[in-house]
């Protein structure tokens, strides 16, 4: 694969002009977003990332069309497609068919294909709101942090580390296990999703404001930012004007590197038995439920194993890809 | 220009396609469920398998699990009552036969079962003479009565069935004897001892089975001398054919070797056939099964039976198969409806769910058909004198009648159907699949259930035993299960369905039932000497909790135990849930 623009070395914050002159285009003028995107096309990795996400988020949002057409509900027993004396699907793969194409759970005869489209949904529903909680908690502070510096730097430092030193699992485990029933007025499924967003999200907010606060404080330091200064702008409009807008590529970077990070913690969760309980469907639950049937149930085990792997490996795929997309330096 | 870095993430995509690959390639490698299949031979259920007399060599047992404790006066499961035989001497046993055979009392301490001459208040036991400890000291009939005062201080052993306080002294007068003021630490009325190896249980109210409390290891001897309370369980003093080797590591291991001073002749149970025997505790239960099929260890001393998948691998087996027992363990598994919690304090509300449920997915839920037997009424077909009856016939398969349901829920006045919480068992995977079949089951009749998880160490003290808890989670339906203390219909029925037996925590009436009619058949029951007339009063009674039908008997459950062929003398006990007895294996 080639790369024309690698000679250019130019700084992001340059004029774009620039880069084309350099090349010997026809001078026209390209944003950085389009830069990035051009880049970004060439690499088929990351594209093949990018394609299995928008898959994945199509097959959550669209799960209960899909699951009409082929799989069934999510909690449908087809416990007449199992053997009466092993408990386990009869067929190969799991009792696989073009009805039930990823297999049945052994026991109760749940279809397996239905249970991850749904499963998708809570993935996915966790690790963005969670990222997105993260994220927004991450920059607000991060910036802050870095442009006022001072006190409010040191305290906001402090904080950050420690959340960071934080027990993370083990709180979740204790929060999530003792939020049994109601509470907040919530219940059910419900409870548990949102307990699972804000324990995620809440505290892993560290990791995006230390990148955002470490740009911001070489940002601020800056000519354009000085002369931003000089000019009489309030802090409002240098953070929002001048700041963010050179943050925009870091913070897209880590938010979707965050995001697998995310993914896997749910599963953890559910795996531990704290996150989404049964009968509703998710990754985690899934593989725990499958770890004891390995040996006669595999295609059980191996089919949310497989997809957890995959979509994990997509995003961060994609997230490399954003980055060396987005940040020439990097290369 | 090759970019390095695309090129490295280019590798991780085709690594990432050869794991997937390879996972998939594992998928295909597991057989489906076509496969040929074995029934357990059932071998040990119906006769001594192995018999031998060959003495020597080391039994090597495992455990997935730890005992509660080891201490004669403080364990409840029936695991530690079977193997604790090895060390201590009741006064009774039962026989280590197959069958009903192993419920007939065999005298182990005493020499005779206990007789009665007043309708069964007193019970009378006479001692063997010349049983001596492991150090050599010979057992007297007082220590039999300190080992039983003993149970009755909770503090220091709060394990063991209570019934000896319960029935000894139901006003709860004396408080055991580590806060006994009699020098000898003997002050308990209702035990006397007029010579050393007589000893006199004295009630208030006829108790007809008080010979299965003298079978509880509750009553093996320990010499007041040698007692350290809390510490006992690390080395109980044997008085039976082995003790331990220097300590007990709860959760770890204990070893027993030879106790020096028991004498064959004074036993006449105990082959007493290995030279030593090693038990390791909190083993993975999936490599417990494994160490099983490669003969490096001879029993799973948990006796629950052993793990799904390798359940599956004995029943396409025939060698494996061969050397396999489906026993009845003789415990129930059910759905504990609320009397209480509305809408289920209407009798056909609770009705309604009786016909609703699917028995069929349950029995998968439980293990499939080696897992359990379909029950349609509680008292387990094991027991003495049971019946089955099938009060709520729902389907050839039992998977549901939604029809006669709905009818019920009409009757009930919520034609409409309502909503409801059920409690389940977070850590019984049987538990857990077995709630999603009757989430679905009672949807299909118009019953919105939701379902609530908890850890199994707290659900009787903090959660579905607790009444007011109950009542203030609108629980409707709890799982449950409940195998009885002593295999007698008083030991299974007493604790679930007596309106007595209802406690502000850590009750097993889950569905408080206090009907005075079933405490009256109770009582009755209790009083009533002749095995024929008192089957027919406990079969009755099992009538008058389903008409009122707050218990949704769904399975009665069976363990798939598997016995490698060098271990001898094994038998199925149901007199222990069904497990083997332990007191005689020996090792080939």
């Amino acid at each position: 694969m080639t790369a024309p623009i690698e000679t250019t070395g130019v700084a992001r914050e340059a004029h774009p002009e620039a880069i084309a002159d350099a090349a010997g285009a026809r001078i026209e003028g390209r944003s950085l977003g389009q830069i990035a995107w051009a880049r970004f096309r060439r690499d088929r990795v990351a594209m093949a990332g990018g394609v299995v996400i928008i898959f994945m988020v199509l097959v959550a949002i669209f799960a209960p069309l899909i699951t009409d057409v082929i799989g069934g509900g999510p909690t449908e027993y087809h416990d007449d497609l199992l053997d009466p004396v092993l408990n386990i699907p009869t067929g190969s793969f799991g009792g696989a068919s073009w009805d039930h194409p990823l297999g049945l759970e052994p026991v109760n005869g749940r279809d397996i294909f239905s249970r991850i489209c749904y499963g998708a949904r809570i993935s996915m529903l966790v690790a963005f709101l969670a990222t997105l909680l993260s994220v927004v908690l991450g920059v607000v502070l991060g910036t802050v942090a870095g442009y006022f510096g001072g006190w409010v730097d040191g305290l906001i430092s402090r904080a950050m580390d420690v959340f960071l030193a934080f027990p993370l699992l083990l709180f979740a485990i204790a929060i999530g296990s003792s939020l049994q029933g109601e509470a907040f007025g919530l219940h059910g499924d419900t409870l548990r999703i949102t307990v699972l967003i804000f324990v995620i999200g809440f505290f892993s907010w560290p990791y995006i404001a230390r990148i955002v606060r470490g740009q911001t404080l070489s940002l601020r330091e800056r000519e354009f930012v000085e002369a931003a200064r000089s000019l009489g702008a309030t802090d409002r409009h240098i953070i929002f004007k001048e700041l963010l807008p050179n943050l925009v590529g870091p913070i897209l970077v880590y938010s979707t590197l965050l995001i697998p990070t995310n993914i896997l913690f749910e599963a953890a969760l559910s795996y531990l038995g704290v996150g989404v309980q049964e009968p509703t469907a998710s990754w985690g639950g899934m593989l725990s439920a499958a770890t004891p049937r390995y040996q006669d149930a595999p295609m059980f085990m191996v089919v949310p194993g497989v997809t957890i792997f995959i979509t994990v490996l997509a995003f961060n795929l994609l997230g490399d890809g954003l980055r060396d997309a987005l940040d020439p330096r990097s290369r | 220009m090759k970019h390095p870095v695309t090129r490295r993430r280019r590798t991780q995509a085709l690594i990432g396609m050869v794991a997937v690959t390879a996972m998939a390639a594992t998928a295909c490698g597991g057989g489906g469920g076509g496969s040929k299949k074995y029934s357990p031979s059932n071998k040990a259920i119906t006769e001594v398998v192995n018999q031998s007399t060959k003495k020597g060599g080391t039994l090597k047992l495992v455990s997935s699990d730890k005992f509660d404790s080891l201490d004669p006066g403080d364990m409840y499961y029936a695991s530690a009552w079977n193997f604790s035989r090895l060390m201590a001497r009741p006064l009774l046993t039962f026989k280590p036969a197959p069958g009903n055979a192993s419920y007939e009392f065999a005298p182990d301490l005493a020499t005779d079962v206990g007789k009665t001459d007043d309708g069964g208040k007193t019970w009378t036991y006479h001692l063997r003479k010349g049983v001596k400890y492991e150090d050599g000291t010979e057992v007297k009939a007082s220590d039999v009565k300190y080992a039983v005062e003993r149970t009755f201080d909770k503090e220091i052993l709060p394990n063991g069935p209570g019934y000896f306080a319960q029935y000894l002294d139901p006003d709860g007068t004396y408080k055991g004897p580590y806060k006994d003021s009699a020098p000898d630490k003997l002050g308990l009325n209702a035990i006397e001892t007029p010579d050393d190896y007589t000893i006199v249980f004295k009630m208030k109210e006829p108790f007809a089975d008080f010979n299965y409390l003298a079978a509880l290891p509750q009553t093996a001897p320990v010499p007041p001398a040698k007692d350290t309370g809390k510490e006992y369980v690390k080395h109980p003093i044997a008085s039976g054919a082995y003790m331990v080797d220097g300590q007990y590591e709860p959760g770890k291991a204990v070893n027993l070797v030879r106790n020096p001073n028991w004498d064959q002749a004074t036993d006449p149970l105990r082959k007493a056939l290995p030279d030593r025997i090693e038990l390791l505790e909190k083993q993975d239960a999936n490599d417990v099964d494994n160490r099983l099929f490669a003969g490096t260890a001879q029993l799973d001393v948990v006796g629950t039976g052993v793990q799904a998948a390798a359940q599956n691998k004995i029943l396409t087996d025939k060698k494996l198969a061969d050397n396999a027992d489906d026993a009845i363990s003789g415990a129930l598994a059910y759905l504990a409806v609320s009397s209480k919690t509305p809408p289920f304090d209407n009798v056909h509300c609770r009705r309604a769910v009786q016909y609703a449920v699917n028995k069929s997915q349950l029995q998968r839920a439980q293990g499939g058909e080696v897992g359990s037997d379909i029950a349609t009424n509680l008292m387990p077909p094991t027991l003495a004198g049971s019946k089955v009856t099938d009060m709520y016939p729902n389907g050839a398969k039992h998977t549901g009648d939604v029809a006669k349901a709905k009818d019920e829920l009409k009757q009930c006045g919520k034609a409409d159907g309502f909503s409801t919480v059920l409690t389940a068992r977070a850590n019984r995977p049987k538990e857990v699949a077995g709630a999603t079949s009757v989430q679905n089951a009672l949807a299909k009749v118009g019953i919105k259930v939701e379902i609530r998880q908890y850890p199994s160490g707290d659900y009787f003290s903090q959660f579905a035993g607790v009444p007011k808890w109950v009542a203030e989670n609108k629980v409707g339906i709890m799982f449950m299960q409940w195998g009885p203390d002593f295999p007698t219909q008083f030991g299974f029925f007493q604790q679930i369905v007596d309106g007595r037996a209802i406690k502000p925590a850590g009750g097993t009436n889950l569905s408080e039932l206090n009907d005075p009619a079933v405490n009256g058949l109770i009582d009755q029951a209790t009083r009533t000497i002749d095995p024929a007339q008192s089957a027919a009063i406990w079969q009755q009674l099992d009538q008058k909790v389903m008409e009122s039908a707050v218990i949704v008997p769904f399975g009665w459950t069976k363990s798939l135990l598997y016995r490698p062929s060098n271990v001898t003398n094994l038998v199925v006990t149901p007199a222990y849930s069904g497990m083997y007895d332990y007191l005689n294996i020996g090792i080939q």
